[in-house]
């Protein structure tokens, strides 16, 4: 058949990880196949390290865990903890690349992909990784100082995103005003959400640290795990409270916002 | 301030579940944080209460299995239970006959009269108050007969859960009868959800019919969007799409099992005309 194998990859916080955060894999993958040219073989939920230094972020060491219990039975998507373990925080583009390496190095044996063999049988293509995200991640590339330009063409150029929105026109915006977006475009996939979620991770420790109740909102398995180990509370939103968001503080002199409208 | 004593509740949820969704799940939690936030209540009990085949609303799914499904999505739940007797019942009931029912189921059990049990298993119904209630309903002093059966016993108050949908609905002709929506804001009390873009306090003081009663209808604010409903669900399972995550993975497994909602289970009661509006043809409410 010929289809492009896939994985996903999503970087983020996951502060707590949400049905929210799940879903987005899910309709992501929907859409890839429907293209009719890609096989989505895996999924790949990648915690941020602590270094981050984003307000409320608790321990990777339980973000990683919580992950782990809310994606127990997906069959498709897991958690690795490779870059919650790095001693500094790492650009997104460099964790691509560490997974794609992995990916490709491990071509040859499925088991890795936790998909049957004959599934990557038949395919001549190589695989592909793709970031995984939101809408609202594309308007980050206009934030000055964010992010390097060279790494955006990477991100785009390479790599390529798949990127989730609701029924909104926001991402097509953004990709319609940025240069270098809008020539990669074709490695742009825009999924669209038709019902409004926004039950977000914020919104979610917000309830949480006034003891209100997040059932079906994320996995009883994690909602044991936060009351067990007593994380979010005012305490744990206080954290990183003064702190410069980590990629802000290391690209040293702001580079050029992305401007090229 | 705590030395007043809180006024136990049960909520009630009446609709399609077609199928349960977390968007219902959550309406539970919400509603439940947002009463026992005032300090004056304790929500002891939740019922989900799918609505009997006889409705006719179109791509509704045969009632056994919507119950079955819903016992499912509870099944992690401490205080939300599923209740069979509206599905079973082969005409449609009206809300406010489902909501009496359960408020009978309520009292005879308040009475000690009951056989232990919870609404899950089918047991036998002490008739004893049902039977007094019945009689002064023929004398139309029934309203008022349940307004002050629920001031005076010590027992639990029955409120309807709903989301600012149903009580947008009150204002569609022909869907509702008055005397119902009395009976509904009046002798028990509303609990409605708001999605934000209806205003509810609005509609209440435009509404002559519900404004007495304004004290009786608790609005929650839902602050974050979850518009997650069973009609996009439906849709996403006929065109092959994922839910999972919008609904509990053993509801998720009962329909992908059963193979439910296809295109022609949407099918079902195409054209024809809801049981309440075929009921109420002629009055103008």
């Amino acid at each position: 058949m010929g289809r492009i194998p896939l994985v996903l990859l999503a970087c983020g916080s996951f502060n707590p990880i949400t049905n929210q955060h799940m879903r987005l894999f899910e309709l992501a993958r929907d859409h890839m196949h429907h293209t009719g040219r890609f096989q989505v073989v895996g999924g790949i939920v990648s915690p941020v390290s602590d270094s981050y230094g984003k307000r409320g972020l608790v321990p990777a060491q339980h973000r990683v865990a919580m992950a782990r219990l809310a994606l127990h039975g997906s069959g498709w998507v897991t958690v690795d903890d490779w870059e919650s373990r790095q001693p500094d925080w790492t650009e997104t583009v460099v964790t691509l690349r560490h997974h794609l390496q992995k990916l490709l190095g491990q071509q040859p044996s499925a088991a890795d992909l936790q998909m049957p063999h004959s599934s990557l049988e038949g395919s001549s293509e190589p695989p592909q990784l793709k970031l995984l995200c939101g809408a609202d991640f594309l308007d980050t590339f206009r934030v000055p100082g964010l992010w390097r330009a060279e790494h955006v063409e990477e991100l785009v150029g390479r790599f390529g995103l798949v990127c989730v929105s609701r029924g909104d026109l926001q991402a097509d915006r953004a990709v319609h005003e940025s240069d270098t977006l809008f020539r990669h475009r074709h490695n742009i996939f825009l999924v669209r959400e038709w019902v409004r979620n926004e039950t977000s991770a914020t919104e979610i420790r917000r309830a949480l640290r006034r003891g209100l109740s997040v059932k079906y909102l994320l996995p009883d398995a994690v909602i044991d795990y936060v009351r067990e180990h007593q994380l979010y509370t005012w305490q744990s939103e206080q954290r990183n409270k003064d702190a410069v968001l980590r990629p802000l503080g290391q690209q040293g002199a702001p580079s050029e916002p992305l401007n090229d409208s | 301030m705590d030395c007043a004593k809180k006024t136990k509740l049960v909520l009630l949820s009446c609709g399609s579940f077609n199928p349960v969704t977390n968007m219902h799940l959550r309406m539970f939690e919400l509603a439940r944080d947002h009463l026992e936030d005032t300090g004056h209540y304790e929500v002891v009990k939740g019922i989900i209460s799918p609505v009997g085949d006889g409705y006719k609303k179109k791509g509704l799914i045969e009632a056994c299995h919507r119950v079955e499904m819903a016992k499912l999505a509870v099944e992690s739940s401490s205080w939300i239970e599923v209740d069979s007797w509206e599905g079973r019942q082969a005409d449609w009931q009206e809300t406010n006959k489902v909501l009496r029912h359960h408020w009978e189921e309520l009292l005879s059990r308040e009475q000690g009269t009951d056989v232990v049990g919870t609404v899950k298993a089918g047991r036998k119904r002490k008739r004893i108050d049902a039977v007094s209630i019945s009689n002064k309903r023929k004398h139309g002093k029934m309203e008022v007969a349940h307004k002050g059966l629920m001031h005076k016993t010590d027992g639990p108050h029955l409120m309807l859960l709903c989301g600012a949908d149903v009580l947008e609905s009150f204002g569609v002709p022909g869907l509702w009868k008055n005397e119902d929506i009395e009976e509904i804001v009046g002798s028990y009390g509303l609990v409605c959800i708001t999605r934000s873009s209806f205003d509810v306090d609005a509609f209440i003081q435009g509404s002559d019919l519900l404004w007495p009663h304004r004290h009786n209808i608790h609005v929650v604010r839902e602050w974050v969007a979850n518009d997650v409903s069973a009609t996009h669900v439906r849709r996403a399972l006929r065109r092959g799409h994922s839910v999972r995550y919008l609904l509990p993975d053993p509801v998720l497994s009962y329909i992908q099992e059963r193979r439910l909602y296809t295109a022609e289970s949407e099918q079902t009661n195409a054209g024809v005309v809801l049981a309440p509006l075929q009921k109420h043809a002629g009055n103008h409410g």
